[in-house]
């Protein structure tokens, strides 16, 4: 399972734990907090490790193991860092069709990585999604936020190669 | 408002802004500045036009010229060729309906002439940031009617009910009875709510991003309506957060409805109070299951419940709601203002209306399409879709996802309504059709169906849980050459029982997929089983790339494309793939043009 506990430690700021903080308190007390606040938590920490898990859990008074549990139910959070890149094939049925496998093979090849996991320079992280809804571009691999469309195996190094 | 001479449409979907639209927006802007005419021409940032294949897309009216696969170095020449000289850049049109000479509107290709758009009537068409636009084509007036005349709940409820209109999200249940339930439903302390479900999880469709992202105000305004005829004062949108630009747009549409006065307390001064708010899924499959969406939405993890009670009775915060989703509400207000007996001419007897599909896969014109119910598959694929490309054939189109089923092309003349797609074992579905030719292996689709299913199980019931991870295996296995022959036998047994005791639509409906394959494909299935033999030369363990040493030049152009170098040989010699190294990506053979290399 690649959404298991980190081994990188812990960096948050004073003020990265302020901001977080101030969501909590906007939201305490709101029916349904759990995740909007995790969601903001996740956009300020970029993750969200055990230590901001027991933030969140005393800030909204809710048991840890529920905060633990909605974290890893939801592809959306992730309980590791984040690459600088980050890469993520689309594996949805219209990619997958036009050979996307070929092209998620391709880049682990390159990076030396599997999808779940972090280069050791913590450049490029690789993920595999379902559906960025870019269909008619098929298959499609994102970087950041840059959409690569039409791809073919071959691409993919070159492409790569543009992140310094 | 300035009253301008053109306008030109750039589509910023999620496929064109991912080609470049945003670019175009600029320089568009950049070039009308420079050749003074910023005064007479504006540049409209609308919803997707739905030929996501030939994007970018730019439309300018009043001629509604429309111009395709728009590069940032063509704006400067449609500016000074169309908007300051008047003249339409010929070589930059789509071709039209019978591919001579080019078209010059999109009515007139053959991708749009058998469409017919209700859900998408604005998508393309109006700046979906603009609530004033929105009202502009008749936005608002449904509701201004119903709230200003006063028009009895029950009334609004038996419109919905005379347009036949059933849910778009993929079961299909009449939306009209839906409201009815919800508004008869008996609430501890009055509360009751709205839900929309944009949580489009479907590996392969887009209609509800798209309609998010070109028109969310007509979802909006539906959502007030069904509050209105249910008793309900608040509505939540659940909509999934990897869509950031529907997610936008939903923000910006709220805010500007809530500025007019269209949401919020005493709407049109009826007394009538409605308020929205947007809820963001975090990437799970199983939250478009109805009692899970609410689960999730409460904060929890989206496990579904038991039915009944239905969220009708017994909903979220435990309060009667209905729950539509986007397409479904999408129809609501062109029911109102067309009548619902225009609304229940279009479609077949048990399906009215006209469903929007993501056209994907193997075919020409990827995109988006709105048909009316009973249009036969065979126009979608040959006629809309415009064919599988490269003189490839056929061989099966799949609707509903991973809870559906593939047609095979023996089928092709099925008509596209809810019942005589269940009848073949496939269904509705939300709406993606993914076309697939001879190069696709059946056994590998259903894997790939199944992989998802596990993914994103919930693991609440033994069934999906436990079930789908078997099924799983015995594919793998089978697409791995040890498949034995009761394997079969087992797959089936092992669907029947998932089918009749899983918990909530996700695992009833997921041997799906596999059982339609086994029926359609059994053949397919019998050659990886007894010849050890993918046909379609997909699955890795059965197949390997081979140089033929008489037919190779050794040019290297093998060499270089292979992205993991598994090739070797000195220039002008044959070539070796090693096949330790070889990932089977078929990179080489699309490289080879001396048709050196080949599958076996």
């Amino acid at each position: 399972m690649p959404n298991c506990k980190t081994v990188v430690p812990y960096r948050g700021t004073p003020e990265q734990e302020e901001r977080l903080r101030q969501v909590i308190a906007q939201h305490k007390g709101q029916p349904g907090a759990t995740m909007p606040v995790l969601q903001a938590a996740q956009e300020i920490f970029g993750y969200l490790p055990e230590e901001v898990q027991i933030m969140v859990a005393q800030g909204l008074d809710i048991p840890l193991s529920e905060v633990y549990g909605v974290a890893s139910f939801y592809a959306q959070f992730t309980l590791n860092p984040k690459g600088r890149y980050q890469i993520s094939i689309c594996l949805g049925t219209a990619c997958y069709v036009k050979g996307a496998a070929a092209i998620l093979t391709a880049v682990e090849q390159k990076l030396g990585i599997a999808p779940g996991s972090i280069t050791p320079d913590g450049k490029f992280s690789l993920d595999s999604c379902r559906c960025v809804g870019a269909c008619g571009l098929a298959p499609v691999m994102m970087v950041n936020n840059d959409v690569y469309g039409r791809l073919t195996p071959d691409q993919v190094g070159p492409i790569l190669d543009m992140y310094k | 408002m300035s009253l301008v001479r053109s306008h030109i449409l750039v589509c910023t979907g999620t496929g064109c802004s991912s080609s470049n639209s945003p670019k175009i927006i600029a320089e568009f802007e950049k070039q009308l500045a420079a050749q003074g005419m910023d005064k007479e021409a504006k540049v409209v940032r609308t919803g997707c036009f739905g030929l996501c294949a030939l994007g970018p897309i730019v439309t300018i009216y009043p001629e509604g010229a429309c111009y395709t696969h728009v590069t940032v170095e063509d704006v400067e020449e449609i500016v000074s060729e169309h908007i300051v000289k008047g003249r339409i850049v010929q070589r930059l049109l789509n071709k039209n309906a019978d591919g001579e000479g080019p078209a010059t509107s999109l009515a007139e290709t053959s991708f749009y002439k058998h469409q017919f758009r209700i859900a998408l009537r604005n998508c393309g068409v109006i700046n979906p940031e603009s609530i004033d636009e929105y009202i502009g084509v008749g936005g608002y007036e449904a509701l201004g009617k119903i709230l200003t005349e006063r028009i009895p709940p029950q009334q609004v409820i038996d419109t919905v009910k005379a347009s036949g209109l059933r849910g778009r999200g993929g079961a299909g249940f009449s939306t009209g009875l839906k409201w009815q339930f919800t508004a008869d439903a008996e609430s501890p302390d009055g509360v009751k709510y709205v839900c929309c479900n944009a949580d489009e999880g479907d590996p392969g469709a887009f209609m509800d991003r798209s309609v998010l992202e070109g028109d969310p105000l007509s979802v909006i305004e539906a959502m007030t309506i069904a509050g209105y005829a249910v008793g309900a004062h608040q509505g939540y949108i659940y909509v999934r957060a990897e869509y950031p630009i529907a997610v936008k747009r939903l923000e910006t549409a709220i805010a500007q409805a809530k500025g007019y006065g269209l949401l919020g307390k005493n709407i049109f001064e009826s007394g009538f109070d409605f308020d929205l708010e947007l809820r963001l899924g975090a990437g799970a499959f199983v939250c478009g299951e109805e009692t899970a969406l609410m689960r999730s939405i409460e904060g929890h993890r989206g496990e579904p419940k038991t039915r009944p009670p239905f969220p009708a009775v017994k909903g979220l915060f435990d309060r009667p709601t209905l729950l539509n989703n986007v397409e479904t509400y999408a129809n609501i207000t062109w029911i109102f203002n067309n009548g619902p007996e225009k609304f229940a001419a279009i479609g077949t007897e048990q399906s009215k209306g006209t469903k929007v599909f993501a056209l994907g896969g193997k075919i020409t014109n990827t995109g988006l399409v709105e048909i009316p119910m009973g249009t036969t598959l065979r126009t979608v694929v040959e006629e809309i879709g415009g064919g599988v490309p490269g003189g490839k054939k056929f061989k099966a189109a799949q609707t509903g996802g991973p809870s559906g089923g593939c047609i095979p092309a023996s089928l092709i003349d099925t008509p596209i309504d809810y019942e005589s797609l269940s009848a073949i074992g496939s269904m509705m579905g939300s709406g993606g059709l993914i076309v697939m030719d001879q190069d696709n292996c059946m056994v590998d689709i259903a894997k790939f169906f199944l992989e998802f299913i596990v993914d994103e199980s919930c693991g609440k019931c033994s069934p999906c849980r436990i079930g789908t991870k078997r099924l799983l295996g015995l594919l793998t296995k089978i697409t791995e050459g040890d498949g034995e022959p009761e394997d079969l036998d087992t797959i089936e047994e092992l669907c029947n029982h998932i089918k009749q005791s899983a918990l909530c639509g996700l695992g009833q409906t997921a041997p799906n997929p596999v059982l339609s394959t086994l029926k359609h494909f059994r053949a397919e299935y019998e050659a990886h089983v007894y010849e050890k033999r993918c046909p379609a030369g997909v699955c890795k363990a059965l197949i390997q790339y081979v140089v033929d040493p008489t037919k190779c030049k050794g040019c290297t152009r093998c060499a270089q494309g292979c992205p993991t170098g598994a090739i070797s040989g000195a220039v002008r010699a044959p070539h070796i793939i090693n096949q330790s190294k070889c990932i089977k990506c078929g990179a080489c053979m699309d490289h080879c043009r001396f048709d050196a290399i080949s599958k076996q």
